[in-house]
C-alpha cells in the first residue's frame, strides 16, 4: 500500500516527474550510446587490418607507416627500392608478401598499386577477406577494381573508364592512360573501401611519359607500345609481410630494421593501431567524460527536483508521521521515490537506446563502416544502469535527510 | 484503569527564535471522556496536541497516554504506539489526495498491527464507517481529492476510527466547514465514538458546540504560555 500511496504521489507530480525521468533517460541513453560507439569504433578500429604480421617501409614512425599503408592518410617520405623489397621476399622467414605503390588519385580517392596477393592476403574483421561484389579483378594492365565507396559516390559501373591523376589532389592527369573498371568490392568498413586498386605495373606505366612529377612535353607513348615495355618498378612505398610462423615475427622484424643497405622500418600492425587509437581514442574519452557529465547533471536535477517538492510535501509528510510513519519511513519515501524515478528514467534510457541504434545501426554503417551491434545489455551497461540508480538513491539521500529533520521539527501539524 | 490522557508539570519551547513555550501543571482526561478544549488562535493548542501525540516531547514532565510515559520510549516505538493509540483529525488537508479513499482510511493500521486486527476485514470495516458517516457508497475507491472538504473531513473520522483506538485528537475539525455542515459532522462524530468507547480531545476557538461534550476547558484555565521576551 505504501508502494501505491508512494507511486500515486509521483503521479500527482507527473509534470516535474516526467521531466527528472526525461532528463535521465536521455543522460542514460547518450553515455551508453557513447559507450557503444567507442567501443565500436574501437573495435572495428582494431578489425582494419588482420593476417599481416608486419608491415615494411621506409624508415619513419610507425604510427606515420600504418597511416598511409593501412589507412592511405598522409604520405611516405620515402620509398622502398625494388631491390630492397626483393631481398626481404627472399628471406626464408617470409610466406608471403604484397607490395603497395601510393602517391597517385582518382577524383578525392587514392590509388594503389598492388598485385593479385593484396586481395589474397589483406582481411579484415579478424579472417574476413576482400570479396569482390561485382565484375572480376584484374587481369589487364589497365584493369582497376575499386572500393565499395568509390563506386558509390563516383557512381561507377563495370567498364567505365578512369583517369588516374599523378601526386594527391594535383591537376596534372595522366589523360593518355584510360583505366577501365573492372571490379567492384564488397562494402568492407576499412580504407579498402576508398582505394582505387590497379596492378603495379600500372603505376609504372603511368609514369612513363613523366619525370619528377611533370609530363615530358611532346611525348605521348601509345597504349600498346606501353604494353611492350617492361614494367618492372624501380621502388614500392610499403609491403605486407606474411611470416611462416608467428614466432618469426621479431627476428624478421630485426632482420629488416638493420637492413644495411637502406634504412626500413618493419612494424607490427597490432601494436601500431594500439599506439594509434591512443592518441585517437582520447577524443572518445573526452566524449565518455563528457556523457559522465551529463548523467551526473541529470542525477543533480534529479536532487533539485526533490528538494523543490519538499515544501509542497511537507503536509503529505505530516500526515503520514500523524498516522504513525516514522521519520525513517519518510526517509525511506523519498528514497523510493528516487529510485523509482531513476530505474523509470534508466529504463526509457535503454529502450531509446535500442530504438536509436536501430534507427541508425545502417546509416552509421554506410557512412562511418562501423558496425554497431544490437545485443541484449551485457554487463557492462547492467553496471552502467545498476550504477546511474543507485547513484539516484545516493543522491536522494540528501533531500531524504532533509525531510527527515523536517518531519522531526513540524510535529505533525503543518501551519497552513 | 489509568486516564487514557494524563499530564503532570509538563514544559515545552519551540527551539528556533519563535521561542513559544508552553507549560501545563496538570491535565487529564478519562477513558471514553470527550472534552472540548476552547483557546485563541496561537495559544498553543496545536503543539498540546502534538505533545499528546507525541511528535514532539516535552523537556520537562511526563506526558502520559493510556498509562504509557511517551518520553519513555524509543522513537520508532514511540510512532507505532501513537499508531496505536490515537486518531487523528486536523483542520483540512487531512488526505494523501493521489490515494484512494480506502488507502487514506486504512493509513494508520499500515503502523498499527494491533488495531489492523481489531479492525478485522479492513475493507468491510472501511465501508461500514463510510455508511455510518453518511458517505455514498462506492466512495471507497475514489481519489480523496475529488471529494468535497465536508466528506473528506469525515472520511478523516473514519481513518480516526478505524480499529476503534482508546483516543481521538481532533484539531479545529470543523473550522472549514459551514454551518449545517459543522452540525450534521459532529453528530455523526458523536454517534461512532460513543459507540466505540474513545476519548475525544477536540480543540477549538468556537464556544458554541460546548453542549455536545462531557466537559469544556479553557487553556487559561490550566496552561501558561510562555512567550520570550521581544
Ligand atoms: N513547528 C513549529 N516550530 C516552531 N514554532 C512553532 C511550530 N508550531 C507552532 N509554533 C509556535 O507555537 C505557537 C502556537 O502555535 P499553535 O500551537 O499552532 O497554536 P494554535 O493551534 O492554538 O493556533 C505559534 O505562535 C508558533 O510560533
Ligand atoms: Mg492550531
Amino acid at each position: 500500500m505504501i508502494l501505491r500511496l508512494a507511486f500515486g504521489s509521483l503521479l500527482a507530480r507527473a509534470l516535474t516527474v516526467t521531466m527528472t525521468v526525461l532528463a535521465i533517460a536521455l543522460s542514460v541513453a547518450l553515455f551508453l550510446g557513447v559507450e557503444k560507439v567507442r567501443t565500436g569504433a574501437k573495435a572495428s578500429f582494431a578489425d582494419t587490418i588482420s593476417g599481416t604480421d608486419l608491415i615494411v617501409g621506409a624508415r619513419s614512425g610507425s604510427v606515420q607507416l600504418l597511416l598511409y599503408s593501412v589507412f592511405r592518410i598522409g604520405n611516405a617520405t620515402n620509398n622502398v627500392t625494388w631491390q630492397s623489397y626483393l631481398d626481404i621476399s627472399a628471406r626464408p622467414e617470409v610466406d608471403w608478401i604484397v607490395p603497395i605503390s601510393l602517391g597517385d588519385s582518382h577524383r578525392q580517392f587514392r590509388v594503389m598499386g598492388t598485385t593479385l596477393g593484396f586481395f589474397e592476403h589483406y582481411k579484415y574483421r579478424r579472417d574476413r577477406g576482400l570479396e569482390v561484389a561485382e565484375g572480376k579483378l584484374m587481369a589487364d594492365l589497365f584493369d582497376t577494381v575499386i572500393g565499395a565507396d568509390v563506386a558509390q559516390a563516383l557512381g561507377y559501373q563495370i567498364g567505365d573508364p578512369i583517369v588516374v591523376a599523378h601526386g594527391i589532389a594535383s591537376f596534372t592527369e595522366h589523360k593518355d592512360q584510360p583505366f577501365r573498371v573492372a571490379g567492384i568490392l564488397e562494402k568492407t568498413g576499412t580504407p579498402v573501401d576508398r582505394t582505387v586498386i590497379v596492378s603495379l605495373q600500372a603505376i609504372e606505366a603511368i609514369h612513363v611519359d613523366w619525370q619528377s612529377g611533370a609530363k615530358i612535353p611532346g611525348k605521348t607513348t601509345p597504349a600498346d607500345k606501353i604494353r611492350q615495355m617492361d614494367l618492372t618498378p624501380k621502388a614500392v612505398t610499403a609491403a605486407l609481410v606474411g611470416v611462416t610462423s608467428p614466432l618469426k615475427t621479431f627476428a624478421l622484424q630485426r632482420k629488416i630494421n638493420t637492413y644495411p643497405e637502406e634504412p626500413l622500418l618493419a612494424i607490427l600492425p597490432g601494436v601500431a593501431l594500439q599506439e594509434l587509437w591512443g592518441i585517437v581514442g582520447l577524443a572518445e574519452t573526452a566524449l565518455l567524460a563528457v556523457s559522465v557529465m551529463v548523467v551526473i547533471t541529470a542525477l543533480i536535477g534529479l536532487m533539485a527536483t526533490l528538494f523543490a517538492s519538499l515544501n509542497e510535501r511537507r503536509r503529505e509528510m505530516a500526515i503520514y508521521r500523524a498516522m504513525g510513519a516514522s521519520p525513517r519511513v519518510i526517509l525511506g519515501l523519498l528514497v523510493l521515490e528516487a529510485l523509482m524515478t531513476t530505474l523509470l528514467g534508466a529504463l526509457i534510457g535503454l529502450a531509446m537506446l535500442y530504438l536509436g541504434l536501430w534507427i541508425a545501426q545502417p546509416l552509421v554503417d554506410s557512412a562511418f563502416g562501423l558496425y554497431l551491434p544490437i545485443e541484449p545489455p551485457g554487463l557492462r551497461e547492467l553496471g552502467v544502469l545498476a550504477g546511474v540508480i543507485a547513484a539516484g538513491a545516493i543522491v536522494s539521500m540528501l533531500p531524504a535527510l532533509r525531510a527527515y529533520r523536517l518531519s522531526l521539527a513540524d510535529g505533525m501539524m503543518v501551519k497552513t | 484503569m489509568a486516564p487514557i490522557i494524563s499530564l503532570q508539570d509538563v514544559q515545552f519551547r519551540w527551539p528556533g527564535r519563535t521561542g513559544f513555550g508552553l507549560s501545563v501543571p496538570q491535565f487529564e482526561l478519562a477513558r471514553g471522556e470527550a472534552v472540548l478544549l476552547l483557546g485563541a488562535s496561537g495559544s498553543g493548542k496545536s503543539t498540546l496536541l502534538s505533545l499528546i501525540g507525541g511528535t514532539v516531547l516535552a523537556s520537562q514532565g511526563t506526558v502520559r497516554v493510556a498509562g504509557e510515559d511517551i518520553a519513555s520510549l524509543p522513537g520508532g516505538r514511540r510512532d507505532r504506539f501513537r499508531a496505536e493509540q490515537i486518531g487523528m483529525i486536523f483542520q483540512q488537508f487531512n488526505l494523501l489526495p493521489f490515494g484512494s479513499v480506502l488507502d487514506n482510511i486504512t493509513l494508520p493500521l499500515r503502523f498499527a498491527p494491533e488495531r489492523r486486527k481489531r479492525a478485522g476485514d479492513v475493507q468491510r470495516a472501511a465501508a461500514g464507517l463510510c455508511a455510518a458517516l453518511a458517505l455514498p457508497e462506492g466512495l471507497l475507491t475514489a481519489k480523496a481529492a475529488t471529494l468535497s472538504v465536508g466528506q473528506q473531513q469525515r472520511v478523516a473520522v473514519a481513518r480516526a476510527l478505524i480499529g476503534t483506538p482508546p483516543l481521538l485528537i481532533a484539531d479545529e475539525p470543523t473550522s472549514a466547514l459551514d454551518e449545517t455542515a459543522q452540525g450534521q459532522f459532529l453528530d455523526l462524530m458523536f454517534q461512532q465514538i460513543r459507540a466505540q468507547r474513545s476519548g475525544l480531545l477536540m480543540v477549538s476557538h468556537d464556544p458554541r458546540m460546548a453542549d455536545r461534550f462531557d466537559r469544556v476547558i479553557e487553556m487559561a484555565d490550566f496552561l501558561h504560555v510562555e512567550r520570550p521576551a521581544a
